[in-house]
């Protein structure tokens, strides 16, 4: 077995904003030199606020975007170095917004079925089974089957991205803020979904949230990324009991608001900054 | 009473979508009036054009010069043996009219098709990959906008002389226009969607993506394009056949036959009236059609 499931070596991504004709473009580092390792069987919580870069590293990881610069490895092994395909065996996403991810002209069927069929595994009785039994796993009912994503719940439509990406028996989900876009009532049913698949499978996660509290139950460690940056890394306990840096501090204070619209609480002004860094 | 079955089904579970799909797509059709007319008028027309052969009372190029440019039944004296009237050769109106519609929806529908390939190609590569590609593309198409579609047709039937395959490849060339700014724009718009990503991540080639995935979700935009295209198509070859610079004689071109009609227009209004209703009335169901299709497809309009 890997050493690492996935390990990210000093991974750096820019962007050149323009600004008009005749101004020099600013130079935005959304993802700014990460280094993370997570171990097989592991779940990495990666927590910040919105902006800070995460769906950046995670379209990276995924091969969806290059990096300006470092490297990303899947099962020590180098992406890029092998194919597409083969590399989407071993990692699949979980999509923030599963009214986004499914092809709205395509049954449930033939999107649950469409990586068998891409990879070219069994014929389509054996693929039709599989796509069965994938649907008994996630909970979701058979008979939704020959239905259209437009005709499904954000719950049940999540629970389609789920099963997709499972079907392939991929060892690692990056999950991109899977439920930040469902029901606060349907979120819980996600996340322990997420996390019995987890036991059942012995599942990799790398679990993106904006939310401290929503990675809070599922993670073995957490890192807060913080403009392109992971300022703090630590296990749950280091960083829910003993937070160390003054933003980490802030995002914890921030879950206790009541509404997620209050935001962050104004803690970051330059003076707390310093001390820390 | 739910324990039994309903105790592991979670709420969202429960909820059942109550109509299919194509129950509510016929509803919605036959609910909207403007639809429903142009399909119906539409249909007939195709009807009609298909089964000229059987339909047609006369043979449309037969000429009879002892019955020429006799009036319609309507006219006092008309006769039920040529219901629209002759011509100035002694043709059977209505049977080139018959005819005729055959060659106004050839033309519409195979010039849509060419150039609604042409377009849709190019805007959708535009749309997907965007940079340089989308630069050299939109350049393409506004050089395209900037010519005058009316004068570079006459011009270049002029020069290649005037058929019906000319005028079909002609305006293929010409009408993709819009496909190719409808499908720029509705890419553009999908580019990005999770689903597509999905597909990358699966390694799933960029024609698979583009056919199989994109492709079905920005084709209803570009049917409501090519109801648009097909009446353009018919409105510039009747101009051009009326011009001589179209479909040649003695072919029944609803455009020449106006144009063969027009000598005798303030004495029998009757040759220039008959073909120009019948394509006032084709178009006009055409974009019935396709306005419809427009207000099928808005998402404001889902129930
Ligand atoms: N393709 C892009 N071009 C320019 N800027 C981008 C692009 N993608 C993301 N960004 C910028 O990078 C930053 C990080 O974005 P993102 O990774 O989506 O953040 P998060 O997922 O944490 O909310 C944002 O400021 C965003 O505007
Ligand atoms: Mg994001």
């Amino acid at each position: 077995m890997a050493e690492y499931a996935l390990e990210l070596t000093n991974l750096s991504r820019h962007f050149h904003l323009k600004n008009g004709a005749f101004k020099e473009p600013t130079l935005l580092k959304a993802v700014d030199g990460i280094s993370l390792r997570i171990r097989p069987g592991e779940t990495l919580g990666l927590v910040g606020e919105s902006g800070c870069g995460k769906s950046t590293l995670a379209k990276m990881i995924l091969g969806l975007l290059e990096p300006t610069d470092g490297d990303v490895l899947i099962n020590d092994k180098m992406r890029g170095a092998s194919s597409r395909l083969s590399m989407s065996r071993q990692l699949q996403p979980i999509f923030q917004d599963p009214y986004s991810s499914l092809n709205p002209r395509k049954t449930i069927e033939q999107i649950i079925r469409l990586p068998l069929q891409l990879h070219k595994i069994g014929d389509a009785n054996s693929q039709q089974r599989a796509v069965k039994d994938i649907c008994d796993l996630v909970g979701l009912p058979e008979r939704l089957l020959k239905n259209y994503p437009g005709q499904l719940s954000g719950g049940q439509r999540q629970r389609v991205a789920i099963a997709r990406a499972l079907i392939l028996k991929p060892n690692i989900l990056v999950c991109d803020e899977p439920t930040s876009a469902l029901d606060v009532s349907v979120q819980a049913q996600i996340l322990n979904l997420l996390m019995d698949l987890k036991k059942e499978l012995g599942l990799t996660y790398l679990f993106i949230s904006h939310n401290l509290g929503v990675v809070e139950h599922l993670v073995d460690r957490v890192a807060v990324m913080y403009r392109g940056k992971i300022v703090e890394q630590g296990t749950r306990e280091d960083i829910f009991q003993n937070a160390q840096h003054p933003y980490t501090q802030a995002l914890l204070s921030s879950v206790l608001t009541p509404e997620p619209a209050l935001g962050l609480p104004d803690v970051l002004d330059s003076s707390a900054w310093n001390q820390a860094s | 009473m739910s324990d039994a079955t309903g105790s592991n089904l979670s709420k969202e579970q429960l909820l059942l979508p109550a109509v299919p799909e194509w129950r509510r797509m016929m509803n919605r059709f036959l609910g909207h009036r403007g639809l429903l007319m142009g399909s119906i008028i539409l249909g007939l027309i195709v009807v009609l054009a298909i089964l000229a052969p059987w339909l047609a009372p006369h043979d449309p190029y037969l000429q009879n010069i002892s019955q020429r440019m006799i009036p319609p039944v309507w006219h006092e004296k008309g006769s039920w043996e040529h219901v629209f009237g002759t011509d100035k050769l002694g043709r059977d109106y209505l049977s080139r009219l018959l005819y005729g519609a055959r060659i106004s929806l050839t033309i519409g529908l195979s010039a849509a098709l060419i150039s609604g390939l042409i377009g849709t190609t190019l805007g959708v590569l535009a749309g997907y990959f965007g940079g340089r590609v989308d630069a050299v593309i939109s350049y393409i198409i506004t050089t395209r906008l900037a010519m005058p579609v009316v004068l570079v047709a006459l011009a270049m039937s002029a020069l290649v002389g005037g058929s019906l395959q000319m005028v079909i490849i002609l305006l293929g060339l010409l009408l993709w226009d819009r496909f190719a700014v409808v499908a720029r724009s509705t890419t553009q718009q999908l580019r990005d969607a999770e689903f597509i990503a999905s597909a990358k991540v699966l390694g799933a080639s960029t024609t698979y993506i583009l056919v199989r995935e994109l492709l079905p979700n920005i084709l209803s935009a570009l049917i409501v394009v090519m109801t648009l295209e097909m009446a353009h198509a018919i409105l510039l070859e009747a101009t051009l056949s009326f011009l001589g610079l179209g479909v040649q004689p003695p072919m029944p071109s609803w455009g020449l036959m106006i144009s063969e009609g027009k000598a005798y227009m303030f004495f029998k209004p009757w040759v220039i009236a008959i073909p120009g209703i019948a394509l006032m009335v084709l178009v006009l169901a055409i974009n019935l059609v396709g306005d419809g299709l427009r207000d099928m497809n808005a998402p404001e309009g889902r129930n």
